[in-house]
Protein backbone atom coordinates (compact mmCIF):
# COMPACT_ATOMS: atom_id res chain seq x y z
CA UNK A 1 0.00 0.00 0.00
CA UNK A 2 1.41 3.32 -1.08
CA UNK A 3 1.53 6.14 1.44
CA UNK A 4 0.10 9.40 0.10
CA UNK A 5 2.41 12.40 0.38
CA UNK A 6 0.68 15.77 0.53
CA UNK A 7 2.25 19.16 0.04
CA UNK A 8 1.10 21.70 2.61
CA UNK A 9 2.78 25.06 2.12
CA UNK A 10 6.46 24.64 2.77
CA UNK A 11 6.02 21.21 4.26
CA UNK A 12 5.33 17.67 3.12
CA UNK A 13 2.95 15.45 5.03
CA UNK A 14 3.03 11.67 4.75
CA UNK A 15 0.15 10.00 6.55
CA UNK A 16 0.51 6.28 7.10
CA UNK A 17 -3.01 4.88 7.02
CA UNK A 18 -2.56 1.20 7.76
CA UNK A 19 0.04 -1.27 8.86
CA UNK A 20 2.90 -1.17 6.39
CA UNK A 21 5.06 -3.94 5.03
CA UNK A 22 8.83 -3.45 4.98
CA UNK A 23 8.69 -2.85 1.23
CA UNK A 24 6.08 -0.12 1.71
CA UNK A 25 8.32 1.59 4.24
CA UNK A 26 11.27 1.53 1.88
CA UNK A 27 9.03 2.89 -0.85
CA UNK A 28 7.92 5.71 1.48
CA UNK A 29 11.53 6.52 2.25
CA UNK A 30 12.48 6.71 -1.42
CA UNK A 31 9.46 8.83 -2.31
CA UNK A 32 10.00 11.30 0.54
CA UNK A 33 13.69 11.74 -0.12
CA UNK A 34 12.95 12.36 -3.76
CA UNK A 35 10.05 14.75 -3.31
CA UNK A 36 11.48 16.91 -0.55
CA UNK A 37 13.76 18.72 -2.97
CA UNK A 38 11.34 18.60 -5.87
CA UNK A 39 8.83 20.63 -3.85
CA UNK A 40 11.59 22.68 -2.19
CA UNK A 41 10.12 21.75 1.20
CA UNK A 42 11.62 22.89 4.49
CA UNK A 43 10.15 20.15 6.59
CA UNK A 44 8.54 16.71 6.43
CA UNK A 45 5.92 15.32 8.79
CA UNK A 46 5.43 11.57 9.01
CA UNK A 47 2.15 10.76 10.72
CA UNK A 48 2.19 7.27 12.26
CA UNK A 49 -1.14 7.48 14.16
CA UNK A 50 -2.46 4.39 12.39
CA UNK A 51 0.54 2.22 13.23
CA UNK A 52 -0.23 -0.27 15.99
CA UNK A 53 3.24 -1.74 15.91
CA UNK A 54 6.56 -0.03 15.32
CA UNK A 55 9.19 -2.74 15.06
CA UNK A 56 12.93 -2.39 14.71
CA UNK A 57 12.80 -2.20 10.92
CA UNK A 58 10.13 0.51 10.96
CA UNK A 59 12.04 2.40 13.62
CA UNK A 60 15.28 2.19 11.67
CA UNK A 61 13.57 3.28 8.47
CA UNK A 62 12.10 6.31 10.25
CA UNK A 63 15.60 7.18 11.48
CA UNK A 64 16.98 6.78 7.95
CA UNK A 65 14.22 8.95 6.51
CA UNK A 66 15.09 11.66 9.02
CA UNK A 67 18.82 11.51 8.30
CA UNK A 68 18.46 11.35 4.51
CA UNK A 69 16.06 14.29 4.53
CA UNK A 70 18.50 16.22 6.70
CA UNK A 71 21.13 15.66 3.99
CA UNK A 72 18.63 16.96 1.47
CA UNK A 73 18.29 20.12 3.53
CA UNK A 74 15.02 19.68 5.42
CA UNK A 75 13.78 18.61 8.87
CA UNK A 76 11.59 15.66 9.78
CA UNK A 77 9.03 15.36 12.56
CA UNK A 78 7.37 12.08 13.52
CA UNK A 79 3.85 12.61 14.87
CA UNK A 80 1.04 10.52 16.31
CA UNK A 81 2.90 7.73 18.09
CA UNK A 82 0.34 5.98 20.31
CA UNK A 83 1.10 5.75 24.05
CA UNK A 84 1.19 1.94 24.03
CA UNK A 85 3.37 1.93 20.94
CA UNK A 86 5.73 4.47 22.52
CA UNK A 87 6.12 2.32 25.62
CA UNK A 88 6.66 -0.84 23.62
CA UNK A 89 9.25 0.94 21.51
CA UNK A 90 11.35 2.15 24.42
CA UNK A 91 11.24 -1.30 25.95
CA UNK A 92 12.74 -2.61 22.75
CA UNK A 93 15.31 0.19 22.89
CA UNK A 94 13.88 1.96 19.84
CA UNK A 95 13.91 5.58 20.92
CA UNK A 96 14.22 7.40 17.55
CA UNK A 97 17.02 9.28 19.21
CA UNK A 98 17.56 12.54 17.34
CA UNK A 99 14.25 12.86 15.51
CA UNK A 100 11.87 15.51 16.79
CA UNK A 101 8.48 14.07 17.72
CA UNK A 102 5.08 15.64 18.31
CA UNK A 103 1.72 14.54 19.62
CA UNK A 104 -0.23 14.86 16.39
CA UNK A 105 -0.26 16.52 12.99
CA UNK A 106 -1.31 19.88 14.40
CA UNK A 107 1.54 19.89 16.90
CA UNK A 108 3.98 18.78 14.25
CA UNK A 109 2.99 21.64 11.95
CA UNK A 110 3.19 24.10 14.84
CA UNK A 111 6.68 22.81 15.66
CA UNK A 112 7.95 23.27 12.10
CA UNK A 113 6.26 26.63 11.67
CA UNK A 114 7.78 27.93 14.87
CA UNK A 115 11.18 26.60 13.90
CA UNK A 116 11.17 28.30 10.51
CA UNK A 117 9.72 31.59 11.70
CA UNK A 118 12.31 31.99 14.46
CA UNK A 119 15.25 31.15 12.19
CA UNK A 120 14.08 33.49 9.45
CA UNK B 1 -26.38 -29.68 50.08
CA UNK B 2 -28.78 -32.49 49.42
CA UNK B 3 -26.11 -34.40 47.59
CA UNK B 4 -23.56 -34.00 50.32
CA UNK B 5 -25.98 -35.23 52.92
CA UNK B 6 -27.13 -38.07 50.76
CA UNK B 7 -23.63 -39.28 50.19
CA UNK B 8 -22.85 -39.14 53.88
CA UNK B 9 -25.83 -41.40 54.58
CA UNK B 10 -24.79 -43.68 51.80
CA UNK B 11 -21.25 -43.99 53.09
CA UNK B 12 -21.88 -44.51 56.80
CA UNK B 13 -23.45 -48.00 56.58
CA UNK B 14 -20.44 -49.43 54.82
CA UNK B 15 -17.85 -47.76 57.00
CA UNK B 16 -19.29 -49.00 60.30
CA UNK B 17 -20.35 -52.41 61.56
CA UNK B 18 -23.79 -53.41 60.41
CA UNK B 19 -25.36 -53.44 63.88
CA UNK B 20 -24.55 -49.76 64.35
CA UNK B 21 -25.86 -48.73 60.96
CA UNK B 22 -29.32 -50.25 61.36
CA UNK B 23 -30.33 -47.49 63.80
CA UNK B 24 -31.77 -44.01 63.16
CA UNK B 25 -30.59 -42.19 60.00
CA UNK B 26 -28.24 -39.28 60.39
CA UNK B 27 -30.96 -36.65 60.11
CA UNK B 28 -32.78 -38.00 63.15
CA UNK B 29 -29.58 -38.10 65.15
CA UNK B 30 -28.90 -34.54 64.08
CA UNK B 31 -32.31 -33.34 65.21
CA UNK B 32 -31.76 -35.04 68.56
CA UNK B 33 -28.42 -33.30 68.71
CA UNK B 34 -29.95 -29.95 67.82
CA UNK B 35 -32.59 -30.38 70.51
CA UNK B 36 -29.84 -31.05 73.04
CA UNK B 37 -27.91 -27.97 71.92
CA UNK B 38 -31.03 -25.80 72.12
CA UNK B 39 -31.83 -27.05 75.61
CA UNK B 40 -28.40 -26.31 76.97
CA UNK B 41 -27.92 -23.13 75.00
CA UNK B 42 -27.15 -20.83 77.92
CA UNK B 43 -24.75 -23.20 79.60
CA UNK B 44 -22.84 -24.20 76.47
CA UNK B 45 -22.61 -20.66 75.22
CA UNK B 46 -21.17 -19.50 78.50
CA UNK B 47 -18.72 -22.38 78.50
CA UNK B 48 -17.64 -21.36 75.04
CA UNK B 49 -17.19 -17.70 75.94
CA UNK B 50 -15.14 -18.72 78.96
CA UNK B 51 -12.84 -20.86 76.87
CA UNK B 52 -12.48 -18.05 74.32
CA UNK B 53 -11.39 -15.74 77.12
CA UNK B 54 -9.06 -18.33 78.58
CA UNK B 55 -7.44 -18.93 75.20
CA UNK B 56 -6.95 -15.15 74.89
CA UNK B 57 -8.70 -14.98 71.56
CA UNK B 58 -10.57 -11.93 70.25
CA UNK B 59 -8.62 -9.62 72.54
CA UNK B 60 -9.59 -6.70 70.32
CA UNK B 61 -13.20 -7.05 71.43
CA UNK B 62 -14.87 -6.34 74.78
CA UNK B 63 -16.40 -9.11 76.89
CA UNK B 64 -19.93 -7.94 76.05
CA UNK B 65 -19.20 -7.90 72.33
CA UNK B 66 -17.74 -11.38 72.49
CA UNK B 67 -20.81 -12.59 74.32
CA UNK B 68 -23.20 -11.00 71.82
CA UNK B 69 -21.31 -12.36 68.83
CA UNK B 70 -20.96 -15.75 70.49
CA UNK B 71 -24.73 -15.90 70.90
CA UNK B 72 -25.33 -15.18 67.21
CA UNK B 73 -22.62 -17.57 66.12
CA UNK B 74 -23.99 -20.27 68.40
CA UNK B 75 -27.51 -19.86 67.00
CA UNK B 76 -26.35 -19.85 63.38
CA UNK B 77 -24.19 -22.86 64.17
CA UNK B 78 -27.12 -24.81 65.55
CA UNK B 79 -29.31 -23.66 62.66
CA UNK B 80 -26.71 -24.89 60.17
CA UNK B 81 -26.58 -28.26 61.95
CA UNK B 82 -30.36 -28.46 61.89
CA UNK B 83 -31.02 -27.49 58.29
CA UNK B 84 -27.84 -28.84 56.76
CA UNK B 85 -27.64 -25.66 54.66
CA UNK B 86 -24.76 -23.29 55.03
CA UNK B 87 -25.87 -20.23 53.09
CA UNK B 88 -27.22 -18.41 56.15
CA UNK B 89 -24.09 -19.24 58.13
CA UNK B 90 -21.90 -18.19 55.24
CA UNK B 91 -23.70 -14.85 54.99
CA UNK B 92 -23.42 -14.38 58.73
CA UNK B 93 -19.70 -15.26 58.64
CA UNK B 94 -19.14 -12.71 55.90
CA UNK B 95 -21.08 -10.09 57.76
CA UNK B 96 -19.23 -10.83 61.00
CA UNK B 97 -15.89 -10.69 59.18
CA UNK B 98 -16.81 -7.33 57.69
CA UNK B 99 -17.37 -5.98 61.19
CA UNK B 100 -14.38 -7.49 62.94
CA UNK B 101 -11.67 -7.22 60.28
CA UNK B 102 -11.29 -3.45 60.78
CA UNK B 103 -10.85 -4.15 64.51
CA UNK B 104 -7.76 -6.20 63.77
CA UNK B 105 -9.13 -9.66 64.43
CA UNK B 106 -6.78 -12.26 62.96
CA UNK B 107 -7.52 -15.40 60.99
CA UNK B 108 -6.19 -17.71 63.70
CA UNK B 109 -8.61 -16.17 66.19
CA UNK B 110 -11.65 -16.77 64.04
CA UNK B 111 -10.60 -20.33 63.24
CA UNK B 112 -9.72 -20.77 66.92
CA UNK B 113 -13.10 -19.78 68.27
CA UNK B 114 -15.00 -21.97 65.83
CA UNK B 115 -12.83 -24.95 66.75
CA UNK B 116 -13.35 -24.15 70.42
CA UNK B 117 -17.11 -24.17 69.91
CA UNK B 118 -16.82 -27.50 68.15
CA UNK B 119 -14.88 -28.90 71.11
CA UNK B 120 -17.21 -27.44 73.73
CA UNK B 121 -20.19 -29.02 71.99
CA UNK B 122 -18.38 -32.33 71.53
CA UNK B 123 -17.60 -32.42 75.25
CA UNK B 124 -21.21 -31.83 76.14
CA UNK B 125 -22.13 -34.71 73.87
CA UNK B 126 -19.60 -36.94 75.64
CA UNK B 127 -21.07 -35.94 78.96
CA UNK B 128 -24.62 -36.60 77.86
CA UNK B 129 -24.08 -39.94 76.14
CA UNK B 130 -21.18 -41.40 78.06
CA UNK B 131 -23.40 -44.14 79.43
CA UNK B 132 -24.41 -45.28 75.94
CA UNK B 133 -21.21 -45.66 74.01
CA UNK B 134 -22.81 -46.85 70.77
CA UNK B 135 -25.18 -43.97 70.67
CA UNK B 136 -22.36 -41.54 71.39
CA UNK B 137 -20.50 -42.98 68.45
CA UNK B 138 -23.39 -42.51 66.10
CA UNK B 139 -24.08 -39.00 67.35
CA UNK B 140 -20.45 -38.09 66.78
CA UNK B 141 -20.60 -39.62 63.31
CA UNK B 142 -23.43 -37.29 62.51
CA UNK B 143 -21.97 -34.31 64.34
CA UNK B 144 -18.34 -34.31 63.26
CA UNK B 145 -18.68 -33.95 59.47
CA UNK B 146 -21.26 -31.19 59.91
CA UNK B 147 -19.13 -29.40 62.52
CA UNK B 148 -16.05 -29.63 60.33
CA UNK B 149 -17.95 -28.20 57.43
CA UNK B 150 -19.16 -25.33 59.57
CA UNK B 151 -15.62 -24.58 60.72
CA UNK B 152 -14.50 -24.68 57.12
CA UNK B 153 -17.31 -22.41 55.95
CA UNK B 154 -16.63 -19.79 58.60
CA UNK B 155 -12.85 -19.81 58.04
CA UNK B 156 -13.19 -19.58 54.28
CA UNK B 157 -15.76 -16.81 54.62
CA UNK B 158 -13.42 -14.85 56.85
CA UNK B 159 -10.42 -15.26 54.59
CA UNK B 160 -12.43 -14.36 51.50
CA UNK B 161 -13.74 -11.23 53.15
CA UNK B 162 -10.23 -10.31 54.19
CA UNK B 163 -8.92 -10.80 50.68
CA UNK B 164 -11.75 -8.69 49.32
CA UNK B 165 -10.84 -5.89 51.75
CA UNK B 166 -7.17 -6.15 50.76
CA UNK B 167 -8.00 -6.03 47.07
CA UNK B 168 -10.24 -3.05 47.60
CA UNK B 169 -7.54 -1.21 49.52
CA UNK B 170 -4.91 -2.02 46.91
CA UNK B 171 -7.20 -0.62 44.28
CA UNK B 172 -7.79 2.54 46.31
CA UNK B 173 -4.09 3.04 46.98
CA UNK B 174 -3.30 2.50 43.34
CA UNK B 175 -5.78 5.14 42.27
CA UNK B 176 -4.73 7.59 44.92
CA UNK B 177 -1.06 7.17 44.36
CA UNK B 178 -0.71 8.32 40.77
CA UNK B 179 -2.37 11.63 40.09
CA UNK B 180 -1.45 13.31 36.82
CA UNK B 181 -2.20 17.00 37.33
CA UNK B 182 -2.36 19.83 34.90
CA UNK B 183 -0.92 23.02 36.42
CA UNK B 184 -0.95 25.11 33.27
CA UNK B 185 -2.06 24.73 29.71
CA UNK B 186 0.20 22.00 28.26
CA UNK B 187 2.09 21.48 31.53
CA UNK B 188 1.51 18.38 33.68
CA UNK B 189 2.98 17.44 37.00
CA UNK B 190 3.26 13.90 38.28
CA UNK B 191 4.13 13.84 41.98
CA UNK B 192 5.28 10.39 43.06
CA UNK B 193 5.16 9.50 46.73
CA UNK B 194 6.15 6.27 48.41
CA UNK B 195 7.65 3.07 47.18
CA UNK B 196 7.77 2.37 43.46
CA UNK B 197 7.56 -1.28 42.60
CA UNK B 198 7.68 -2.52 39.00
CA UNK B 199 3.90 -2.84 38.84
CA UNK B 200 3.35 0.70 40.07
CA UNK B 201 6.07 2.02 37.79
CA UNK B 202 4.28 0.50 34.85
CA UNK B 203 1.00 1.96 35.90
CA UNK B 204 2.58 5.38 36.39
CA UNK B 205 3.92 5.27 32.87
CA UNK B 206 0.59 4.27 31.40
CA UNK B 207 -1.23 7.03 33.24
CA UNK B 208 1.36 9.62 32.29
CA UNK B 209 1.33 8.70 28.59
CA UNK B 210 -2.45 8.76 28.57
CA UNK B 211 -2.39 12.09 30.42
CA UNK B 212 -0.01 13.58 27.87
CA UNK B 213 -2.39 12.63 25.10
CA UNK B 214 -5.61 13.81 26.70
CA UNK B 215 -4.18 17.07 28.02
CA UNK B 216 -2.03 17.64 24.93
CA UNK B 217 0.90 18.30 27.23
CA UNK B 218 4.23 19.55 25.96
CA UNK B 219 6.12 19.51 29.22
CA UNK B 220 5.83 17.11 32.16
CA UNK B 221 7.43 17.58 35.56
CA UNK B 222 7.90 14.29 37.44
CA UNK B 223 8.55 15.06 41.09
CA UNK B 224 10.12 12.24 43.08
CA UNK B 225 10.80 14.16 46.31
CA UNK B 226 8.57 11.65 48.12
CA UNK B 227 10.43 8.60 46.86
CA UNK B 228 12.85 7.30 49.45
CA UNK B 229 14.65 4.67 47.43
CA UNK B 230 14.99 3.48 43.90
CA UNK B 231 16.56 0.35 42.47
CA UNK B 232 18.03 -0.27 39.06
CA UNK B 233 14.89 -1.67 37.46
CA UNK B 234 12.76 1.24 38.61
CA UNK B 235 15.40 3.74 37.50
CA UNK B 236 15.49 2.12 34.08
CA UNK B 237 11.74 2.27 33.97
CA UNK B 238 11.93 5.99 34.73
CA UNK B 239 14.35 6.48 31.85
CA UNK B 240 11.99 4.54 29.59
CA UNK B 241 9.07 6.69 30.70
CA UNK B 242 11.04 9.80 29.80
CA UNK B 243 11.85 8.39 26.38
CA UNK B 244 8.29 7.24 25.71
CA UNK B 245 7.02 10.70 26.67
CA UNK B 246 9.42 12.22 24.20
CA UNK B 247 8.03 9.98 21.46
CA UNK B 248 4.67 11.59 22.19
CA UNK B 249 6.29 14.99 21.78
CA UNK B 250 6.54 15.92 25.45
CA UNK B 251 9.65 17.02 27.33
CA UNK B 252 10.10 15.52 30.79
CA UNK B 253 11.76 17.28 33.70
CA UNK B 254 12.56 15.15 36.74
CA UNK B 255 12.76 17.00 40.05
CA UNK B 256 13.52 16.23 43.67
CA UNK B 257 16.07 13.44 43.37
CA UNK B 258 17.22 12.86 46.93
CA UNK B 259 20.95 12.63 47.71
CA UNK B 260 20.52 8.91 48.42
CA UNK B 261 18.86 8.25 45.08
CA UNK B 262 21.45 10.34 43.25
CA UNK B 263 24.20 8.29 44.88
CA UNK B 264 22.48 4.99 44.16
CA UNK B 265 21.87 5.84 40.53
CA UNK B 266 25.45 6.87 39.92
CA UNK B 267 26.80 3.87 41.79
CA UNK B 268 24.71 1.33 39.90
CA UNK B 269 25.51 3.14 36.68
CA UNK B 270 22.04 3.95 35.36
CA UNK B 271 22.36 6.22 32.36
CA UNK B 272 20.48 9.36 33.23
CA UNK B 273 22.18 11.43 30.58
CA UNK B 274 19.00 11.76 28.58
CA UNK B 275 17.08 12.99 31.56
CA UNK B 276 16.48 16.61 32.30
CA UNK B 277 16.78 17.00 36.08
CA UNK B 278 16.18 20.02 38.30
CA UNK B 279 16.75 20.23 42.06
CA UNK B 280 13.26 20.89 43.35
CA UNK B 281 9.68 21.03 42.14
CA UNK B 282 9.66 24.83 42.07
CA UNK B 283 12.72 24.93 39.84
CA UNK B 284 11.19 22.27 37.62
CA UNK B 285 7.97 24.21 37.15
CA UNK B 286 9.93 27.39 36.46
CA UNK B 287 11.97 25.67 33.80
CA UNK B 288 8.83 24.15 32.30
CA UNK B 289 7.25 27.61 32.12
CA UNK B 290 10.33 28.92 30.33
CA UNK B 291 10.11 26.07 27.83
CA UNK B 292 6.45 26.84 27.22
CA UNK B 293 7.12 30.57 26.90
CA UNK B 294 5.31 31.64 30.06
CA UNK B 295 6.65 34.56 31.99
CA UNK B 296 5.47 34.88 35.57
CA UNK B 297 5.81 38.39 37.01
CA UNK B 298 4.53 39.85 40.29
CA UNK B 299 1.49 42.06 39.71
CA UNK B 300 2.70 45.16 41.59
Amino acid sequence: MEVPILKQGQFLIATIQAALSDADLVQLRTALVRQVVRFRSLGVIVDVTAMDVVDSFASRTLLEISRMIRLRGADTVIVGIQPEVAFAMVQLGLTLEDIPTALDLEEGLAYLQQKFTTTD
Amino acid sequence: MQNAKGSREAISPSSYPADLARNEPTSELLSELVAHLRQNRTLLREGWVTSITEARLLTAMTQEEIFAEATSVYDSYVAALETGTFEALQAYARNLSERIIPRGVETHEVVGIVLLLRDVLARSLFAKYQADFEKLNRILDAYEPAANRIANTVAVGFVQERERVIRQQQEAIRELSTPVLQVRERLLILPIIGVIDPQRARQLTEQLLRGIRTNRAKVVVIDITGVAAMDASVANHLVQTVEASRLLGATVIVTGLSPEIAQTLVTIGVDLGKMNTVGDLQGGIEQAERLLGYKVVPSN
